[in-house]
């Protein structure tokens, strides 16, 4: 009987120590993981005008709080892509000597339609939509490209 | 003179019995033999860690962390504060040197095998302050919010979230967000100055307390040696002085690479332009950010940087548990696989260091 007491006891206490620790883990582990921010709804922004851009350059363009890569290819066609290498989150670059997308972190290389082709990023990059509206250019999410 | 620190002692000793202290370093002794230079590593890097202390609390007078401010603040440093480009730079080199040390401290431990029974907690305690000291030198290396620090921190912890399962939560933790922003410069900010200096300091008490308890190792040859052919040195006075020599020469080293080598400041961060071209990490990543760049796409089914991590975390795991899968091979005295795996292991380090910075 007084053995079983000894046991309940056991437990009650161990239970409010797990409880316990758990009230004070819990709260501590949340604070540590940042509130999401919401995201600015952008759909498209205006990049320019399309005239003034240099050929065969790229430029990098902030779409909302995302740097987006936009390159004028030696045909006069536009193309827009996320800036961010696929691999480790570098900010990619335009190479006029190769005409391809560069990550300078890893030696990554994209071609022009974004396709990862040598090095280590494992994807393409995300295209965007480009539009040239009375010679200024607008870059659309893919989402929302007609 | 001499009388006033008389009292002051007795005083301190009525109260506090320091003389039984004394007494016992008094009679600690240190082997003299031909390996015995290994034995003052560690104190050097107990040095370097010591001016970190001091250097980082005098930047800490003028840093202000911000996006809008962390890099202006250092620059403010080295250009209008007196002597605060030294500071910097002291700080800087002395980071480096400091894991310099730690790693010949550990290798030369690894191949005079120091980390034998009864020193299993002495090299996994050590193992622990090599990795906080690394944490010490990513975090901070972000601080001055400059371009090569943003993409190497962008780098580093991309890397963190290549981690299976739990890989996500802890790129979010470390960011404080999505992406590295200020608020990645907050955390890292906090974790540079308040809690890796104090899990640092508490390991550091702890792997100091079980050397001075054990003693030094003594090698194996050296062990056999008859009681009257083992020469030794007592620990206090005169390691400590040796030590203290051996530190005043490592300070001159330190200030010359100081002042004739004061560390840049480069350009400030833009999270909104190109990773520039030479983009490296701090040179003790190095090994690790070449192996990664080698690594294609993808391996069998999972991607490269992945495998990377996962083969990392593995070797590391194998190294902090040297001492208990070791002592299998303690009876083949002429296989001698653990010098093999320390020199393959050194020179692994070596060939992809010196490759990152060629390529």
């Amino acid at each position: 009987m007084a053995m079983k007491r000894r046991r309940f006891l056991d437990i009650l206490l161990g239970a409010g120590l797990l409880g316990w620790l758990g009230s004070v883990l819990y709260p501590l582990i949340s604070f540590l993981k940042p509130p999401p921010i919401p995201k600015a709804n952008v759909n498209s922004i205006k990049a320019g005008v399309a005239s003034q851009f240099p050929i065969n350059s790229g430029q990098i363009i902030k779409f909302g709080r995302k740097p987006v890569i936009l390159i004028k290819m030696e045909s006069g066609d536009f193309r827009a892509f996320s800036a961010i290498c696929t691999h480790l989150d570098c900010i990619v670059q335009y190479r006029k000597d190769l005409k391809q997308i560069w990550c300078a972190c890893h030696n990554g290389h994209y071609d022009l339609r974004g396709i990862n082709i040598a090095g280590p990023p494992p994807r393409p990059l995300d295209e965007y939509k480009v539009n040239i509206v009375n010679d200024e250019i607008i870059v659309s999410r893919p989402e929302q490209a007609g | 003179m001499s009388q006033i620190i008389k009292k002051s002692y007795q005083w301190v000793d009525d109260r506090f019995h320091l003389t039984p202290l004394i007494e016992f370093m008094r009679h600690k002794k240190v082997p003299v033999h031909k390996h015995s230079i290994w034995y003052y590593m560690g104190g050097v890097a107990l040095f370097l860690f010591i001016i970190q202390v001091v250097t980082g609390i005098l930047l800490l007078l003028y840093y202000q962390s911000g996006v809008d401010s962390g890099y202006e603040s250092v620059r403010f440093l080295m250009t209008k504060v007196n002597f605060g480009w030294l500071i910097r730079s002291i700080h800087s080199w002395s980071a480096n040197l400091f894991i310099f040390f730690i790693f010949v401290h550990m290798f030369s431990t690894f191949f005079t095998k120091a980390f034998r029974k009864p020193r299993e907690l002495t090299w996994l305690s050590g193992f622990v302050l090599l990795l906080l000291a690394m944490g010490f030198g990513f975090s901070g290396y972000l601080l001055p919010w400059n371009e090569l620090a943003f993409f190497a921190t962008k780098v580093g912890t991309d890397i963190a979230g290549a981690v299976p399962l739990i890989g996500d939560a802890i790129k979010v933790v470390l960011r404080g967000g999505e992406d590295v922003t200020g608020a990645t410069l907050s955390r890292f900010y906090a974790f540079h100055v308040a809690l890796i200096p104090g899990i640092f300091t508490v390991i550091l008490g702890l792997h100091l307390l079980f050397i001075q308890r054990q003693g030094m190792h003594e090698p194996d040859y050296f062990k056999n040696l008859p009681q009257e052919k083992k020469k030794t040195i007592p620990f206090f006075p005169n390691f400590i002085l040796r030590d203290a020599l051996l530190w005043l020469i490592v300070l001159n080293i330190l200030l010359y690479l100081a002042v004739f080598f004061p560390w840049e400041l480069g350009n400030k961060a833009d999270p909104f332009s190109s990773a520039p071209q030479g983009i490296r990490p701090e040179w003790y990543f190095m090994f690790m950010f070449q192996t990664l760049k080698f690594l294609p796409a993808h391996i069998l089914f999972i991607e490269g940087e992945v495998f990377g991590v996962l083969f990392f975390t593995v070797v590391a795991i194998v190294w902090l548990l040297v001492p208990f899968w070791e002592l299998k091979f303690k009876g083949d005295k002429k296989a001698r696989p653990l010098k093999i795996i320390g020199i393959v292991v050194i020179l692994y380090i070596i060939a992809l260091t010196a490759l990152g910075y060629i390529l």
